[in-house]
């Protein structure tokens, strides 16, 4: 398969504190990877370097490369703006944007330039779909996304990603303190999203990486332990602290 | 039993408060409310105020506040936003906002003051309201920034993350989504300037003048309605007529604070 994204000897540090050392892995297109490990293990932190939304905290170091399609997002002059639209981001609390239904999904692509009000209700309609919320919210898109519940406010979040028609989604724990039901209808969304999109999943839940990934990255204390696929990181690990976690004996 | 006693004084102190207002608005309508007729609304002063209305020292009013605002609303929001979004808490934002504090500490006197200095002699621009209007927006900026930066950090971060997760720059990011949701903080930074400039008299007096023609432009001289009231009520020359100003000029303060918030609330609920 395709490598979508290429990390390279990747180290970040904020305040003098290293988060991730030199981490080596490989993100293929159109599969779901997996990203797992306790907390402070720097899960979150390689997620949000892959849209250089770690920009916003200050007093950082980065070193390695990052390449996205060839093309290393970690170089200075980078137009990040045009990185994050083609790297959509969901993150672990559900945030609605104050507005309308219609107008949260409609927010990036019209300040990308879509003005086409046609165009506009076609995205919206498709990005819903795909996020499997149309049926419950198309009676009343103009009401306010507030009104939603958590797990319909984070299908919002994920169409609202979709509607940016991005190629990779990263989801930070996309599934943290919603319900059952609104949990695999998320997961459910995620494979059928594999087809034509790279998914990064940040997860605590081992169970839940264990179901929905195809390939799996472990680690520990900013250092990546193990990356392999699903079913071979869950069956026949190779380093004895994968074996622990996944076995529920620390972490 | 002590609980009542003491909730029973609380609540006895915090109704003598809203008494002392009561009382106030109440003393001022009953002796100038039935000054006010649609002839002492419309018509200007007469020898000095003596008989007349009050038409010049109203329009007088109106277009202070216009310049002031107009003047400390882009500045002040703007450095509200410079000093919340742009840049990261440093020794630099620690000088500007001592430098604000300090501005909102000099009395109003001293104000006139170095707006009769400065704008009136040094620049020449005369007694004017284009001079009052300057001075009073540099009064107006240190409670502008203030109540703009706290409404402003009130805004979820989350909400700007999410807008950079889509890709829209910083300033699409200010204006589309933290600057509408922070409405409501800056409509009260406003409404109170617009406050200060209905009742404040001792920088008008230095720089605005106390002409009671009525105002053509910008340039010429003028008096307000507290100017009026001031200049009535302390010269004796008609105290109904003083107080039917100040009854006016209590109407408009109330009735721009509830306009204002009344707004603000449609807002929210508009948005949410």
């Amino acid at each position: 398969m395709a490598a979508k994204i290429v990390v390279k000897d990747l180290s970040f540090s904020y305040n003098h504190q290293r988060v991730l050392s030199a981490v080596n892995l490989m993100v293929e297109a159109d599969s779901i990877l997996g990203i797992m490990g306790p907390a402070k293990s720097g899960k979150t932190t390689l997620l949000r370097i892959f849209n250089r939304l770690c920009d916003l905290i200050p007093h950082v170091r980065i070193e390695g490369e990052v390449f996205l399609d060839g093309e290393n997002i970690l170089r200075p002059g980078l137009n990040v703006d045009r990185l994050r639209k083609r790297v959509g981001m969901v993150f672990d609390k559900p945030v609605p944007l104050p507005r309308s239904i219609f107008e949260n999904l409609a927010y990036g692509p019209r300040l990308h330039g879509i003005k086409d009000k046609k165009r506009l209700e076609e995205l919206v309609e498709r990005s819903l779909r795909l996020a499997q919320l149309w049926d419950e919210v198309k009676d009343r898109l103009n009401e306010s996304a507030m009104k939603l519940s958590g797990g319909q406010q984070q299908r919002l979040c994920i169409a609202r990603t979709l509607a940016m028609e991005p190629e990779v989604i990263l989801l930070d724990e996309p599934t943290y303190g919603l319900d059952p039901i609104s949990t695999l209808k998320i997961e459910q969304t995620l494979q059928s999203l594999k087809e034509s999109y790279t998914i990064v999943l940040v997860s605590n839940n081992t169970w839940q990486v264990a179901r929905t990934t195809d390939n799996v990255a472990f680690l520990l204390m900013g250092e990546l332990i193990e990356y392999g696929s699903t079913h071979e990181i869950f069956t026949v690990p190779k380093d004895k602290r994968t074996d622990d976690y996944i076995s529920g004996r620390f972490g | 039993m002590l609980q009542r006693i003491v909730k029973a004084q609380l609540w006895s102190l915090t109704g003598f408060t809203i008494g002392i207002l009561f009382f106030i608005i109440f003393f001022i309508s009953i002796k100038g409310l039935p000054q006010i007729t649609l002839e002492f609304l419309t018509s200007n002063p007469v020898d000095m105020g003596r008989s007349g209305g009050i038409f010049s020292t109203i329009v007088c009013t109106l277009y202070l506040i216009f310049v002031s605002l107009m003047i400390a609303m882009p500045l002040g929001v703007g450095a509200a936003i410079y000093l919340t979004e742009y840049t990261r808490e440093s020794r630099l934002t620690h000088i500007i906002r001592f430098g604000t504090e300090c501005l909102a500490g000099i009395p109003s006197i001293i104000m006139g003051l170095f707006g009769f200095a400065f704008f009136v002699m040094a620049l020449g621009l005369g007694w004017s309201i284009l001079s009052g209007g300057m001075t009073m927006s540099i009064m107006l900026l240190p409670t502008i920034i203030r109540t703009t930066e706290e409404s402003i950090k009130a805004v979820p971060y989350e909400l700007r993350e999410v807008s950079f997760s889509l890709g829209v720059t910083r300033w699409q990011t200010v204006t589309k989504v933290v600057l509408p949701s922070a409405l409501p903080g800056i409509v009260t930074g406003i409404v109170l300037g617009i406050a200060r400039c209905i009742e404040e008299t001792a920088v008008i007096i230095f720089t605005v003048g106390s002409s009671l023609r009525l105002p053509e432009s910008f340039f010429d001289s003028g008096r307000t309605m507290a100017v009026h009231f001031y200049i009535l009520a302390r010269e004796g020359i008609s105290m109904p007529n003083a107080y039917g100003t100040a009854a006016i000029l209590i109407l408009s303060i109330l009735f721009i604070n509830l306009s204002a918030y009344y707004l603000a609330r449609q807002f929210l609920k508009k948005i949410c």
